[in-house]
């Protein structure tokens, strides 16, 4: 019980100093970097709250894809750090001072005994915490499932429709230039003098398949 | 033994934080979205907390929902800011006034 709070409070430092140096850190290729292990920190508390499903989720998810996507589009934009950090300081006291306040706030509700509730003695499953959520998600919450995946496909949709340039040299057809198009624009009819070609009849032009 | 509150206190704290890092980083669209992350990462854990403390996989379920909303959101704000790029040169959040009246 003891190694528990130890890694809890561990992991707890952790966490505050990464999201802290996520919001105060100077480019924003660190602070991806520190938003990462910060993930990876709760990631870790959530193994302690036998979450296992979600830590990996999270770990696979959010560090293997959310993450790299974010330090992809963090390396190839051009940011002017010294514009960007305008307002800085000037916003810093009175952040602080709010900050402080609601978490002096919170942590006095927080902290009543009524919360202080300890870790039940078994979990609430039976046999493993993805066969459990497995269980839940293609049972009860089937059609929330189905909605989630729309929204996903809806977030593809999106992002490639916003982000396609397309092609500068491609060749389309404007469908009204076509619609607007008649006979006489197209296609001339011109009288030319009927001729009579003068046919030369090869004489040694013989196929040996017809012989017989 | 850590208790329910201690896990609620540590995500109020990164609540907190988060929200400072919207208050102090107003010009950097990316920092924006990542105090957003940081937020939903947050509310994630009080769910967790609650799931494991109350005996109740229902939260867990809940915030499987919320991390594929917040995976498909991220990737619509990064597209935002990438064609920030590159129509305007700048992520500065002084510089989008298109839409100012």
């Amino acid at each position: 019980m003891l190694t528990e709070k130890i890694l809890f409070y561990v992991f707890a430092a952790i966490l505050i100093f990464a999201s802290s140096m996520v919001v105060t850190v100077r480019h924003s290729v660190r602070a991806a970097l520190f938003l990462i292990l910060a993930f990876f920190t709760t990631a870790g508390l959530w193994l302690m709250l036998e979450a296992e499903f979600l830590a990996i989720v999270l770990v696979l998810v959010y560090v293997g894809a959310v993450m790299v996507l974010f330090l992809f589009v963090v390396m190839s934009v051009d940011l002017d750090q010294g514009r960007l950090r305008e307002g800085f300081g000037r916003h810093m006291p009175l952040g602080l001072i709010v900050a402080g306040v609601v978490i002096a706030e919170m942590v006095a509700i927080l902290t009543i005994d009524g919360l202080a509730v300890t870790a039940p003695d078994q979990p609430a499953w039976v046999g493993s915490n993805v066969e459990a959520i497995g269980m839940l998600l293609y049972g009860e919450y089937i059609y929330p499932v189905e909605i989630a995946s729309v929204i996903l496909l809806i977030g593809i949709i999106a992002a490639i429709s916003m982000t396609l340039r397309g092609r500068r040299q491609s060749r389309y057809i404007s469908i009204a230039d076509q619609l607007a198009a008649n006979k006489k624009d197209r296609l001339r009819v011109v009288n030319m003098p009927s001729e009579t070609p003068e046919v030369e009849p090869d004489k040694d032009d013989s196929d040996p398949g017809e012989q017989s | 033994m850590v208790t329910l509150s201690d896990f609620l206190v540590l995500s109020a704290i990164l609540f907190t934080t988060s929200a400072l890092g919207i208050f102090i980083n107003r010009k950097n669209v990316i920092i924006l979205l990542m105090c957003v992350e940081l937020m939903l990462l947050a509310v994630n854990m009080n769910f967790v907390a609650f799931s494991y403390f109350l005996g109740d996989l229902h939260g867990q379920i809940f915030v499987f929902f919320v991390l594929t909303v917040a995976a498909a959101e991220s990737a619509i704000g990064l597209a935002i800011i990438v064609l920030l790029m590159r129509n305007r040169g700048s992520i500065n959040v002084q510089d989008i006034h298109e839409l100012n009246g």
